[in-house]
C-alpha cells in the first residue's frame, strides 16, 4: 500500500529562533556557539549570511572568525528551542496522529491517512510550510514522498522554506543524481568504500546488485540498496509507539583538563551520580557500565564492564567505572571529556537470584540512601545535598549534569529498523 | 519594537480571556472596542510568537499578543 510521507526540517534552527526572538540580530552574521569558556566553543547553528562566509557547523568559533571577522556568536538557549519544537509538532498534530521525531528540529508525518494522491500530500505540505512561518515566525523545508529516507532528501533538496515532491516518477530525475554521502547512513567510511567501487551518485547505488552490496557490507548493504531505490518501508511511529530506553548514560567536556587520578574520580562519581539518578527515575537497573574517555589530543577509546548484580547505586557504577580505567589508560596526555553510560537494563521490579554468600543488606541500605537524596533533591534543589567529594573542585564537582539540557542524538536505526527495511525489499 | 504592557481582562465560564484595557507604561489607558480576530502568530517586528488578538481601539486596528503569562504589543 502506498504511503504518503513528509520530513519537516527546521532550516538554521537554533539560529533562526535566534534571530526571529532578537530583531537586532538579523542584519548580521550570527552564529549560535557553545561557552567557550567552558571549553564548549564550537558553533552549533549558523544563518544564511553566516553561510555565505563559510562558517561550518561544528568548527570552533575562533576558525569561524577567520572567514567571518565580523560573526556574532550568541549562546544557546534551549529553553526556547524546546518550546518551538513543541509549536511545530503541535501544528503537525492536527494533521496526523503519526509524527515521530528526529531530534529537535526534523519530524516525520505520515498523512497517509489524510490524503488521497501524493499532490494532495504536497499541498498539505504547503498548508504546513505556511502555517509555521506565520504562527512561529521561522521556516521549514519539506521533503514529500512515499518513504521516510526520500522525504529526508527531499527536506534537503531546496531551501529554506520550501516544499518538495519525490514522486515514483521523477525520483530518478531528482534522487539519483544526488551523491551517495547525501542518503541516510552513508558516512565517510561506507563514502570511501562505495568510491573505490566506482559508485558516487545514488543512482549508482541503486543500480548496483543487491547481491554485491551484501558481500560488501552485509545487511546494511541491503538496507542502503533499499533506501536508494525508495523501497524504505519503515512506518512513522506515533510518540507512543518510541521505543523503551536501552541505555543511560551522561557525558561532558570538562572545564579543565583532567590530569590525574583524583580528578577523574570526581568526574566519574559526578557522572554516575546522575546516571544513577535517571535509572531510578525510569525504575531500572542496569547490569553493564561503559565507560568513553577522550584525550586532548581527541583520541578516544571506550570500554564496557559487567556488575555482578543489576544496580542503579552511585558508588557500584562509579567504582566499577574507575576500574575500566585504571587498567586502560595509562596518561600519557591528559582528559579532555568522559562520559559514563550503562545499558542492558532490567526493571527494578525484576526478580534477582541472591547469593549465599554475599551480604545484601549494605546494598539495600545504599539504595534507601540515594533514594532519600533524590526525594531530597526533588523538593529543595539539586544543590540542597551533595557528595563532600564534589567540593573539593568546585569547577567540576558542582555541575548539575542531570538538570542541564539533555539533547540525544538519534539513531535511525532504533527498534529493529533495519529488519522492517529488508523486510521491505524485494530479494 | 517589543514593548510588554498590563492588560485588564475578564475571564469567562469557559476560561476565555477577553482583554478589556491595554494600561501603557505612563499610566494611560486604552479601551478596546472589539477583537475581530483571535490566533497563533508570530510577530517578526516584535520578535516573539503567541496568542494575537487583533483589537479595534479608537479608530485603529493594533495588535495585542498574549505570550503566557505576559502580555506585549509591537510597536
Amino acid at each position: 500500500m502506498s504511503r504518503r510521507v513528509l520530513h519537516v526540517d527546521f532550516n538554521s534552527f537554533y539560529a533562526s529562533v535566534a534571530c526571529f526572538l532578537d530583531p537586532a540580530l538579523r542584519p548580521h552574521p550570527v552564529a549560535v556557539a557553545g561557552d567557550p569558556e567552558a571549553r564548549h566553543g564550537i558553533i552549533l547553528a549558523k544563518n544564511e549570511l553566516a553561510k555565505k562566509f563559510g562558517v561550518k557547523t561544528g568548527e570552533a568559533i575562533w576558525q569561524a572568525k577567520q572567514k567571518c571577522p565580523l560573526l556574532v556568536t550568541v549562546k544557546p538557549d534551549f529553553a526556547s528551542y524546546q518550546k518551538f519544537s513543541a509549536l511545530g509538532r503541535e501544528i503537525y498534530g492536527e494533521y496526523s496522529d503519526r509524527v515521530e521525531a528526529f531530534g529537535l528540529d526534523e519530524n516525520w508525518i505520515d498523512v497517509s491517512g489524510s490524503t488521497e494522491t501524493l499532490e494532495d500530500a504536497r499541498r498539505l505540505a504547503e498548508t504546513i510550510r505556511f502555517r509555521i512561518r506565520d504562527e512561529l515566525g521561522i521556516t521549514v523545508s519539506i521533503g514529500v514522498a512515499d518513504n521516510k529516507v526520500f522525504a529526508k532528501l527531499g527536506s534537503d533538496i531546496k531551501k529554506p522554506d520550501a516544499v518538495t515532491l519525490i514522486s515514483p516518477e521523477n525520483y530518478q530525475k531528482v534522487v539519483w543524481p544526488l551523491p551517495a554521502s547525501d542518503l541516510l547512513y552513508v558516512g565517510r567510511a561506507t563514502q570511501a568504500k562505495l568510491l573505490k567501487y566506482g559508485v558516487l551518485t545514488i543512482g549508482d547505488l541503486a543500480n548496483t546488485p543487491v547481491s554485491f552490496l551484501k558481500s560488501q557490507f552485509g545487511k546494511c548493504g541491503v538496507m542502503l540498496h533499499a533506501f536508494a531505490n525508495g523501497l524504505d518501508a519503515a512506518p512513522v511511529l506515533r510518540s507512543i509507539d518510541q521505543p523503551p530506553v536501552k541505555s543511560v548514560g551522561n557525558g561532558i567536556t570538562t572545564p579543565r583538563d583532567l590530569v590525574n587520578d583524583e580528578d577523574v574520580y570526581l568526574t566519574i562519581c559526578m557522572l554516575a551520580e546522575s546516571v544513577s539518578a535517571r535509572l531510578r527515575e525510569q525504575g531500572m537497573r542496569a547490569k553493564t557500565a561503559h565507560l568513553s574517555v577522550r584525550d586532548t589530543g581527541l583520541y578516544s577509546f571506550i570500554r564496557q564492564t559487567k556488575f555482578d548484580h543489576p544496580t542503579n547505586i552511585t558508588s557500584e557504577i562509579s567504582r566499577a567505572c574507575m576500574q575500566l580505567f585504571r587498567e586502560n589508560y595509562n596518561w600519557q596526555t591528559p582528559i579532555r571529556s568522559l562520559t559514563v553510560s550503562t545499558s542492558d537494563l532490567v526493571g527494578e521490579d525484576n526478580p534477582e537470584q541472591l547469593s549465599l554468600f554475599d551480604d545484601q543488606a549494605p546494598r539495600r541500605r545504599a539504595e534507601a540512601a540515594e533514594g532519600a537524596v533524590d526525594d531530597i533533591r526533588r523538593r529543595f534543589g539539586y544543590r540542597a545535598i551533595g557528595r563532600a567529594l564534589f567540593l573539593k573542585d568546585r569547577a567540576i564537582g558542582l555541575m548539575a549534569p542531570k538538570d542541564d539540557h539533555t539533547i540525544h542524538p538519534v539513531g535511525y536505526l532504533q527498534n529493529g529498523t533495519m529488519d522492517s527495511v529488508i523486510g521491505g525489499s524485494p530479494q | 519594537m517589543k514593548i510588554y504592557v498590563a492588560v485588564e481582562l475578564t475571564t469567562d465560564e469557559a476560561g476565555v480571556m477577553h482583554p478589556r484595557r491595554i494600561v501603557w507604561e505612563d499610566g494611560r489607558k486604552f479601551e478596546i472596542t472589539s477583537i475581530s480576530d483571535v490566533r497563533r502568530a508570530a510577530s517578526l517586528k516584535a520578535g516573539g510568537s503567541g496568542i494575537r488578538y487583533t483589537c479595534h481601539i479608537g479608530q485603529k486596528d493594533a495588535y495585542l499578543y498574549y505570550e503566557d503569562p505576559k502580555w506585549f504589543v509591537d510597536a
